[in-house]
């Protein structure tokens, strides 16, 4: 093979150090396969074209109004349920609802993970119901917690839990299993004790499957938040967008529709936020 | 902690059970050791001593069980059949053929793993100068070279103060420049710290530099156990040292090539 061809450097990004600008800069510019370096606020791009889509055939006449609201109809709506203070209130109630089932579920989900990953006993006695969990659709399950719960908040906040946990115990169980057993000899051979084990190997070799587990979580909890706020609530987000229903009222049901995408992107930001944070050992193509 | 504690993941299936005892003295000893999996035995009766500061070499074939008898040394092997007696110094360190650094953990975090005295940070950090990295106690292992991570794998062993440093192929993955240093490290390293060591290698070179004591592993028994003075081991062109050499290749069934 002859030596590999010297290419001119693509002129896509400027040198980051300013005591090399001038310098000459030639390099043999591999294919590359990755999708190279992160940029900032890049994930914003997506929704804003979703955005600029919306506007432009609504402007043009080409989205009728009685099918979809204008986005500026939607604006003018929620600063109307702003000054009266109905949005805020509902908002502050779903959020307490997604909140409080978000964090049982992940308590629960992830406790449920260890002793299943940790001892056979639990695997063999935890694993089979979440796995038969798993296959009963979430919201089937409503009726019978209103017949046990009535249709107050633990009823909601029971069935956002019920949706929450199996995502976070399943990923995070996979991630458990998955831990190098190299890693368990090496823990061992360094003596470290049951309890270190889980603090230096197993909940860090955990992470990743757990905030893959996090973010179904999440999606899942609004989801399930939607589904009991539209069946049976006097408050929330959704009792909101049903109530507009019933009046057709378009505008305020397409702005329950916008802030819950606006939440479920807010919290798939956290989450991968934190995941970053958390996980910033590891060399992956995400970057 | 002695090495052989219980294991750390779910509970091993009572199989028989193989003895082992924290021998007094930091003397290790192996009585008539025999390890099978499945129908045909690994180790089909290993004796073997080494004295405290003793460097002892194991050669042998690949697959003639060296790793094996090493896992078991180190206490690793619960769910492997087998009987015979061991006693093994109450502190031992293994260092593997990868250097098994946690990746989500720092060079410091990893190096002081496990330790619970109070100065535990104070003495990793002097280990990881001893090895020649001193201020990389922050990086992740994946942003140092493979000789680096063996480096601190090295120090991860040796803050431990080990009487008995178990080493399976320690420098098999490096390239051979790297090897070289590395065993001028271990030279050092071993005569500050002075733990026993039984390195397993399939490298004869590396046994003869490093160690007193050569012994071949051949289905599943010591075969030959040579010993190397220290004049032998010192120079490669020591006068015994490549009869020593051609022994030794002939104890691992390697003709020697007329080529030189
Ligand atoms: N976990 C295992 N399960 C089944 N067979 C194994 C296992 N570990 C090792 N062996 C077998 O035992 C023999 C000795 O292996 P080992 O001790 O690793 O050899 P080496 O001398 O190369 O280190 C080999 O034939 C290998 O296939
Ligand atoms: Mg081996």
């Amino acid at each position: 093979m002859s030596a590999a061809p010297v290419l001119e450097r693509p002129a896509v990004e400027p040198h980051q150090d300013p005591a090399l600008t001038g310098r000459p800069d030639v390099r043999p510019t591999g294919h590359r396969l990755g999708p190279g370096r992160r940029r900032r606020l890049a994930w914003l791009l997506g929704p804003s074209a979703l955005l600029l889509l919306w506007t432009v055939s609504s402007a043009t006449g080409l989205l009728d109004p009685r099918i979809l609201s204008e986005p500026w109809t939607v604006v003018a709506t929620a600063g109307e349920l702003l000054a009266d203070g109905r949005l805020q209130e509902n908002l502050a109630i779903s959020a307490q609802r997604a909140g409080l089932g978000l964090f049982f579920g992940i308590v629960v989900g992830a406790l449920l993970a260890l002793l299943s990953g940790l001892s056979r006993v639990g695997e063999a006695l935890i694993d089979g119901p979440v796995q038969i969990k798993r296959a009963i659709p979430g919201l089937a399950l409503i009726p019978l917690l209103i017949l046990w719960f009535g249709i107050d908040e633990t009823m909601k906040v029971l069935t956002i839990t019920l949706g929450v946990f199996v995502p976070v115990y399943l990923q995070t169980h996979a991630g458990l299993r998955g831990i190098d057993l190299r890693y368990v000899e090496l823990a061992q051979t360094v003596g470290l004790s049951r309890a270190a084990f889980i603090r230096k190997v197993v909940l860090p070799g955990a992470l990743p499957g757990f905030f893959l587990g996090l973010r179904f979580a999440v999606t899942g909890a609004w989801v399930s938040l939607v589904v009991v706020e539209q069946i049976n609530a006097t408050s929330g987000i959704g009792y909101m967008m049903e109530l507009a229903r019933t009046y057709g009222q378009t505008n305020i049901i397409v702005l329950g529709l916008a802030v819950y995408g606006i939440l479920g992107l807010i919290s798939d930001g956290a989450v991968r936020f934190f995941e970053r944070k958390a996980l910033s050992w590891q060399r992956t193509l995400a970057g | 902690m002695a090495a052989h504690s219980g294991g750390l993941t779910a509970v091993a299936p009572s199989g028989t059970a193989p003895s082992a005892v924290t021998s007094p003295g930091g003397t290790v000893s192996v009585r008539n050791l025999i390890r099978s999996f499945g129908p045909k035995g690994v180790l089909n009766g290993v004796d073997l001593d080494i004295a405290p500061g003793e460097f002892v070499a194991l050669l042998g074939p690949s697959g003639c069980g060296k790793s094996t008898l090493l896992r078991a040394l180190a206490g690793l092997d619960h769910d492997v059949r087998g009987s015979g007696v061991i006693s093994v110094p109450e502190r031992v360190s293994v260092v593997f053929q990868d250097s098994r650094l946690l990746p989500w953990d720092s060079v410091l975090g990893n190096v002081t793993l496990g330790l619970r005295e109070h100065d535990a940070e104070a003495r990793a950090r002097k280990a990881l100068a001893e090895v020649g990295l001193a201020g990389r106690e922050k990086s992740w292992p994946h942003e140092l070279s493979g000789g680096e991570q063996q480096r601190v794998a090295l120090a991860r062993s040796l803050v431990r103060e080990p009487q008995l440093l178990l080493a399976d192929e320690p420098f098999g993955a490096l390239d051979a420049l790297t090897r070289i240093k590395m065993h001028g490290l271990l030279q050092d390293l071993i005569a500050a710290h002075r733990p026993a060591v039984l390195l397993v290698t399939h490298d004869v070179d590396e046994a003869i530099a490093l160690a007193d004591r050569i012994v071949v592993l051949d289905s599943g028994r010591v075969a030959t156990v040579r010993t190397v003075t220290p004049e032998v081991g010192s120079a490669v062109d020591a006068a015994g040292h490549e009869a020593l050499r051609r022994d030794l290749l002939a104890d691992l069934g390697v003709e020697p090539v007329a080529s030189h």
